[in-house]
């Protein structure tokens, strides 16, 4: 595949968990280097998207392409290849609680290079101190605070190198200041590291500020409702709920319970 | 009627005549007051069949959610029975609070099935269906998990050993002091049951037989199971089932990184290992609590041991270290299983570690039946 082909490639994705729909025939590209927002209001499936584009949940039908590859369909080495490139922030940042942040970062590296212990060590600092947690290598994750987890997480996920990031609700639950500090890591991080990310997030300051495009998905019919770049879909969207939902007004037509 | 005082409990009077009723509220009508005004109001619709009622709300000083519940109920029993229903001299500002709630809204959209309705073949086939579930669920994982095992005894580099150590040591080493205490305490009530029924005959010296063969083959193993169950197998599945709701669980398999062999294998071997030596232990100890006894009635140490050494064989301990090998296994896989199979939310932890404990005794138990009738067919 050439460098231009959309990193990921979303083909009429249906979810369900048991008889529910939750997710009904997606289709998107999401392009290279790109920061790709997905948005909606709660219980819409925006987290199941990114749980099925990771490749945790197996689609009801349809395909998702990382990188030309499917995720769904791959198995043994060519699974591990694909998954090789990407790496994933949860929303509770999942550290491993018995492992100290050092080492939380230095795991990846242990289990899928052939570094020696002092190159994985120097590689895992650095990417502590990328996410400003240097002084901290040897905290446990219970001792830090719940932005600093979530920073860790990303440092984590970037430790093979991965092409993209997946990061859920990033910002959730941090002061402004934080959710700010890390809205700058990753428009820095797509910069100069051209990474690719997919973000599942309803902070709308956070939204204006990093996203190159947005898609919203409806709890109603489950299907994507808006594509494209948030101020756009602020001022020109037909559709009353997603500008009521970027000027952040209530009682729109079709709300999502 | 004028507003009344805003501290004086809601008060409800009802006048019937001729199929109109009018209710007339005053007072504060809030949480408190609002049960004893419920019960009243309810029973306008029980004692006669009105054609219409009217509500004079001016007198309420004060009105909440509970308040407007009651306005809400009778609005809504009257449609459903019917009769005409009127509102007068509530308040603006609790009318606005009152439109809030539109009755359709309140209704179940989904009225749920009472629960008669649920036929008992139906309440069967489910729990049929989730036995299955359930019992193919543990035919993959001991699948996936011996092959697993396999793989790290052909490639024992790839075996996490700082992670098998600290498992061994809190399954193992930390529970030395409650194995001792149970086994001396067993060693000890057996001896003394016996001693008190063999006293008849003076036969209390095959204390030593009783004691002996009884705890090397049957109660060393099994107490000291039960313990690691209790202790080891609920702790491997609370602790699982907490990384599955921290989806650190997801973030093992997004790494490409296997669950199972990062987190149940070690955990396996290090309980698997620690089981036999813990019952090695058991078994001293429960000899001990034995001599304590033969002791206490007058029988020197070295007779209670000559007496040991000539009727327990290696034989029976060695089958019951070979089945607590078993046990161990047993502890380990069903805790690390049903902590893998944990829901969400913090109540299914609670479950998971509930589950691995009853899971790990009942086949504890069953695993002790097969090794009785397999040891007896191999004269052991």
């Amino acid at each position: 595949m050439s460098e231009s082909d959309p990193i990921i490639k979303v083909e009429n994705m249906t979810a369900r968990y048991g008889d529910r729909l939750v997710l009904d025939s997606l289709t998107f590209n999401v392009e290279r280097g790109e920061i790709f927002v997905i948005l909606g209001g709660s219980g819409c499936g925006k987290s199941t998207l990114l749980k099925h584009m990771i490749g945790l949940y197996p689609p009801a039908s349809g395909d998702i392409k990382i990188g030309g590859s499917s995720v769904v369909n791959s198995h043994g080495a060519e699974r591990d290849e694909v998954i090789r490139r990407f790496g994933v922030m949860y929303q509770s940042g999942a550290l491993f609680g018995s492992m100290n942040l050092l080492e939380n970062v230095c795991l990846p590296l242990e289990e899928f290079t052939d570094l020696k212990e002092d190159a994985r060590e120097l590689i895992a600092r650095m990417k502590l101190s990328l996410v400003g947690l240097a002084d901290y290598t040897h905290h446990m994750p219970a001792e830090i605070s719940g932005g600093m987890m979530k920073r860790a997480a990303i440092a984590r996920a970037m430790a093979l190198e991965p092409q993209i990031l997946f990061l859920d609700e990033p910002s959730a639950g941090l002061d402004p200041i934080t959710a700010d500090e890390l809205d700058e890591l990753i428009i820095d991080l797509s910069r100069t590291l051209n990474i690719t990310f997919v973000i599942v997030t309803h902070e709308l300051p956070s939204i204006y500020k990093i996203a190159d495009r947005v898609i919203m998905l409806d709890a109603k019919t489950k299907k994507i409702i808006a594509d494209g770049k948030p101020a756009e879909l602020r001022d020109t969207s037909d559709n009353p709920w997603v500008r009521n939902f970027f000027n952040r007004k209530g009682q729109a037509a079709g709300t999502d319970e | 009627m004028k507003r009344g005082d805003s501290e004086q409990p809601a008060d409800v009077s009802i006048a019937q005549t001729a199929g109109q009723v009018d209710v007339v509220l005053c007072g504060r009508l809030d949480l408190a007051s609002a049960p004893g005004v419920w019960k009243k109001t309810n029973a306008v619709f029980k004692s006669a069949a009105p054609r219409s009622i009217k509500i004079d709300a001016e007198g309420l000083s004060y009105c909440d959610g509970a308040g407007i519940s009651i306005l809400l109920n009778l609005k809504r029993v009257a449609a459903r029975l019917n009769i005409h229903f009127e509102l007068a001299g509530l308040a603006r500002d609790y009318e606005k609070l009152l439109a809030l709630y539109p009755l359709e809204k309140l209704a179940d959209a989904e009225p749920a099935l009472p629960k008669s309705s649920r036929v008992f073949v139906e309440e069967v086939g489910k729990a049929t269906s989730n036995f299955f579930g359930m019992l193919r669920d543990q035919i993959a994982f001991i699948g996936e998990l011996s092959f697993v095992l396999f793989k790290t005894l052909l490639h024992p580099k790839t075996l996490r050993i700082k992670d098998l150590l600290i498992t061994a040591d809190a399954s193992g080493v930390r529970a030395l002091p409650i194995i001792g205490i149970m086994g001396v305490l067993v060693g000890l009530i057996m001896a003394f049951q016996g001693a008190v029924l063999m006293a008849q005959f003076g036969a209390e010296i095959y204390i030593a037989d009783f004691v002996g063969k009884s705890v090397t083959r049957e109660l060393g193993p099994l107490i000291t199971a039960i313990l690691v169950a209790g202790r080891t197998g609920s702790a491997f599945a609370a602790e699982l089932g907490t990384m599955k709701v921290n989806e650190e669980i997801d973030a093992f398999t997004t790494m490409g990184l296997d669950p199972v062999r990062f987190l149940v294998v070690p955990r396996v071997i290090a309980a698997t290992l620690m089981t036999p030596l813990l019952t090695i232990y058991a078994n001293l100890a429960g000899i001990a609590g034995g001599a304590i006894v033969m002791t206490g009635i007058g029988y020197p140490l070295v007779t209670y041991v000559n007496r040991l050494t000539s009727v327990v064989t290696s034989m029976d301990v060695i089958g019951g270290l070979a089945k607590s090998l078993a046990f161990g296994l047993i502890v380990a896989a069903s805790g690390c299983l049903c902590g893998l199979r944990t829901g969400q939310g913090a109540s299914a932890v609670g479950n998971s570690a509930t589950r691995a404990v009853v899971s790990s005794i009942l086949l504890i138990i069953l695993a002790d039946g097969l090794f009785a009738v397999l040891f007896y067919f191999l004269g052991i």
